[in-house]
């Protein structure tokens, strides 16, 4: 029997099956970028339908938002032309199969979805949903699997982020790059200052986008979100701002000598949690340690710290991104 | 209350290079970026050694970072094999530092060279992260720390060459990763855990699944792209050619170690149990592509006119070595593969000093001091370069009384052993090649007459790249001849590495 939530998940799937396809079958690269920011936006669905609300979170903001923002930035300084392939590499057609065939094959033996005698649901994950929130004090299981249980990849991936930002002002910021003024902006861009609606209506939302993303730092705790989601919200609001009306101010504001310590900040914080941990007599991001008496308020102070660092470095890292990449002139 | 540091180390070996790298933002000129590097990778050996100490004198050592016992958190796991990689790792990555102060400068512009040490103490974090854990998904954060540095790193080699070697490796690289990444994903489904060892304990259990099989191709492929294992070699060769040589020499002595690591530790930890593989015969797969990658790269190396790029094929060549000791199946295989990697990692980090230093003096543009005709009549310019060339080219070939010889001597131990004497000839052959690539750039230091025109006047490189490089040599004699230290900790490394995991012993705490 096809229920309600068989049939959602038939037409999500059929959008990401056809979205995939136009964005191979597209040559311009414009029409590619909004592709895959709706692609994200249905996965972003699917996450949601599945009940994981947090990953679907973090879709929508990362991969739906900002991501297509940056690709915007690219295409604002390559060409939104896809150079047509001069021959067919039918090795790679044949490479690509075999191994989407692979995965096939593999899904045969997978559990069934949904079933409840599957290994994932093992003693690993009983105590996530049964002990998390006495255990560390966080009604969100996510946030107390990311921020604490596996703290430690976090710390990994809120490094990643790091690196990416270093990587892209080894690539971008050279001498080309100017920290001056923007110079005279092309027409495109101008024109936006005509339009009043979007004006107006940006004016209402970036108040509520940074004050949102405030909110989603510090309920993340208890609701959707953290530090990763808040400091992607966070950046878009700037990065809105700056796209409808004054580029060189929020650059102003938001500028390398303020963005990039923070960028490291974060880290520093994320890390530093760890080796306090060590002072008070606990593991590396035992947090537990930090109230002998109270092992839940240990980890709470613990999970508060760390998702902020991770919100400082995510939010500023995603500033230095977009403004690197309108710093730079088109060659 | 000060924290029992000797107890926490584990956490340490990634947590102090990835909180320098954040600092280091702080000091932009370009003194200070590499006296910082150079503080902190002397500490981090220091460290490390302390754990190979603790490590042969107490047995594994096991962490449960944030107090959550095995399955729950992620366990960092200690032994034999681990501590050998953080020593090998932070020991050449200090000797690089050391090395590459001058050869940085003159290559990379000055205002960039802070973002250079901060990329490479994150490729330091990476690496290091990658060879203490016991988590098979905290594996994969910290190669993604490690393979992002190492793009970027590559990135900042002179000449628009180095973007497209850097862009070939990201894409292909960012595959191999993901390829991983899908095979754990699909263990987690058939298991329900992350921990290696529980992995393993998990596999013992379960029969034999096509979930399972598929995850272990994936997972050999995705390995052997980040390795170069032929013939998912095609990144390597520009990617080492473009980049600047310090970096060069750093990632060719330690990037593929790990990922060399990686597969021994998956193939040996994390399926342990799986009873697919129990028979070792999944490891000959791993032989007709050993022995292709052996010959066919040994060739192009001899046809390359660029000494960067011809020692790069050699390095696709000596990973062929490795793969091939990890094909015998055996204790004594792996253990060679083993040796060999230790040893390559001298070996070539050698060749790639001695080639900064005659860049370093002859070139200004990127790669016309790479050119085997712009090396006539170095052997009379820079004698101390080149002899040291010499010396580690000669152990590349495995001549007697160096490490090459002790990696050659025990691959064929190993293969006399399985009876495979084809192998051991195979072996003794290509071994030849590497006599014809390394003679023609000797040949052309010595008995060819500088190019009409250029300089011939004594230019011998900084006292501060010449003593790291002859550290390195003198390693490749020393190790040659006294193989205790090598041989014994790879044997002890691969005979522990085929005892079965019988049980979680993390999580004790």
């Amino acid at each position: 029997m096809i229920t309600m939530v068989t049939l959602i998940d038939l037409v999500l799937f059929t959008l990401l099956g056809i979205t995939a396809i136009a964005m191979l079958r597209i040559r311009d690269l414009f029409a590619v970028v909004m592709l895959s920011g709706i692609y994200s936006l249905v996965s972003a669905v699917i996450f949601t339908d599945l009940d994981a609300v947090d990953v679907a979170f973090t879709e929508a903001s990362v991969g739906a938002g900002i991501s297509t923002i940056l690709m915007l930035g690219t295409l604002a300084l390559t060409s939104t032309k896809e150079k047509t392939p001069r021959r067919q590499s039918w090795g790679a057609l044949l490479i690509v199969l075999v191994t989407g065939a692979a995965l096939m094959y593999g899904t045969v033996d997978m559990p069934a979805f949904g079933d409840a005698a599957s290994p994932i649901n093992s003693p690993v994950t009983d105590r996530y949903i049964t002990a998390s929130g006495e255990e560390t004090g966080v009604p969100n299981i996510v946030t107390s699997v990311l921020a604490s249980y596996r703290g430690y990849d976090t710390m990994g991936e809120t490094t990643v982020i790091f690196t990416a930002a270093i990587a892209v002002l080894i690539l971008l910021g050279s001498a080309r790059t100017t920290d001056a003024p923007v110079t005279p902006r092309p027409a495109t861009t101008r024109s936006l200052e005509l339009r009043p609606i979007l004006r107006a209506g940006a004016k209402l939302l970036i108040g509520p986008i940074l004050l949102f993303a405030f909110y989603v730092q510090f309920h993340g705790d208890f609701g959707p979100g953290g530090g990763f989601q808040a400091g992607v919200i966070f950046a878009a609001g700037v990065i809105l701002y700056a796209l409808i009306f004054d580029m060189d101010r929020a650059r102003a504001l938001f500028r390398p000598a303020v963005t990039r310590p923070l960028i490291a900040l974060g880290v520093l914080i994320y890390a530093g949690t760890g080796i306090a941990t060590l002072f008070f007599g606990g593991n590396f991001l035992g947090y537990s340690a930090f109230n002998p008496h109270h092992p839940a308020h240990g980890q709470e102070l613990g999970i508060f710290l760390v998702e902020l660092g991770v919100g400082i470095t995510v939010s500023n890292v995603m500033m230095t991104l977009f403004f690197t990449f309108c710093g730079r002139r088109r060659p | 209350m000060l924290p029992d540091l000797p107890l926490h180390l584990p956490p340490l070996h990634l947590a102090v290079p990835l909180m320098a790298a954040p600092v280091g933002v702080l000091w932009r000129r370009p003194v200070l970026a590499w006296g910082w590097a150079a503080v902190v990778s002397a500490v981090t050996l220091l460290m490390a050694v302390t754990t190979l100490v603790t490590v042969l004198g107490h047995g594994p050592v096991s962490y449960a970072v944030g107090n959550w016992p095995a399955p729950w958190g992620i366990e960092l796991k200690l032994d034999i094999l681990s501590a050998l990689m953080l020593v090998l790792i932070n020991g050449i990555g200090l000797l690089t530092v050391l090395y590459g102060r001058a050869s940085v400068q003159s290559e990379i512009q000055a205002s960039h060279q802070y973002l250079y040490y901060i990329c490479y103490l994150l490729a330091l974090a990476g690496l290091s992260g990658m060879v203490i854990t016991g988590d098979a998904f905290n594996l994969f954060v910290c190669l993604e720390i490690s393979s992002l540095s190492s793009y970027a790193l590559i990135a900042m080699g002179k000449g628009r060459k180095a973007l497209t070697a850097a862009y070939n490796y990201l894409v292909l690289g960012t595959i191999g990763a993901t390829f991983y990444i899908i095979g754990v994903g699909m263990l987690y489904m058939v298991t329900g855990t992350l921990n290696m060892a529980d992995i393993a304990l998990h596999m013992q259990a379960a029969p034999v699944n096509r979930t399972e099989v598929v995850a272990i191709a994936f997972l050999l492929v995705g390995i052997g792209l980040k390795l170069a294992l032929f013939p998912l070699h095609k990144w390597l060769p520009n990617a080492y050619a473009h980049a600047p040589t310090a970096v060069t020499t750093f990632l060719a002595s330690t990037a593929t170690k790990v990922s060399l690591y990686i597969l021994i530790r998956v193939f040996f930890t994390v399926l342990n149990g799986a009873p697919l593989l129990a028979s070792h015969l999944w490891a000959e797969m791993l032989v007709p592509f050993a022995i292709a990658g052996m010959f066919s790269a040994s060739l192009v190396a001899i046809f390359q006119t660029n000494i960067k790029k011809m020692l790069a094929y050699s390095s696709v060549a000596q990973i062929g070595y490795m793969a091939l000791g990890l094909g015998f199946g055996t204790v004594n295989g792996l253990a060679a593969g083993i040796i060999h990697m230790i040893n390559h990692a001298m070996i070539k980090g050698a060749l790639f000093m001695a080639v900064g230093c005659a860049v370093l003096r002859i070139g200004t543009s990127a790669s016309g001091a790479v050119r085997v005709e712009s090396w006539q009549g170095l052997g009379r310019r820079m004698p101390l370069t080149m002899f040291a060339f010499v010396l580690a080219g000669l152990s590349l070939i495995g001549v007697p009384l160096t490490t090459g010889f002790v990696s050659k001597w025990y691959l064929m131990m190993a293969a006399f052993e399985k009876g495979w004497w084809l192998v051991a000839v195979l072996i003794v052959l290509s071994s030849l090649l590497a006599v014809v690539y390394i003679w023609r750039v000797v040949e052309a230091a010595y008995l060819r007459p500088a190019l009409p025109g250029s300089d011939t006047s004594r230019c011998e490189a900084p006292l501060s790249m010449l003593l790291p490089l002859y550290l390195l040599v003198a390693a490749n004699i020393w190790f040659g001849i006294d193989t205790r230290f090598t041989v014994d900790l790879a044997q002890a490394a691969a005979s522990a590495l085929f005892q079965p995991v019988t049980g979680l012993n993390g999580g004790a705490q």
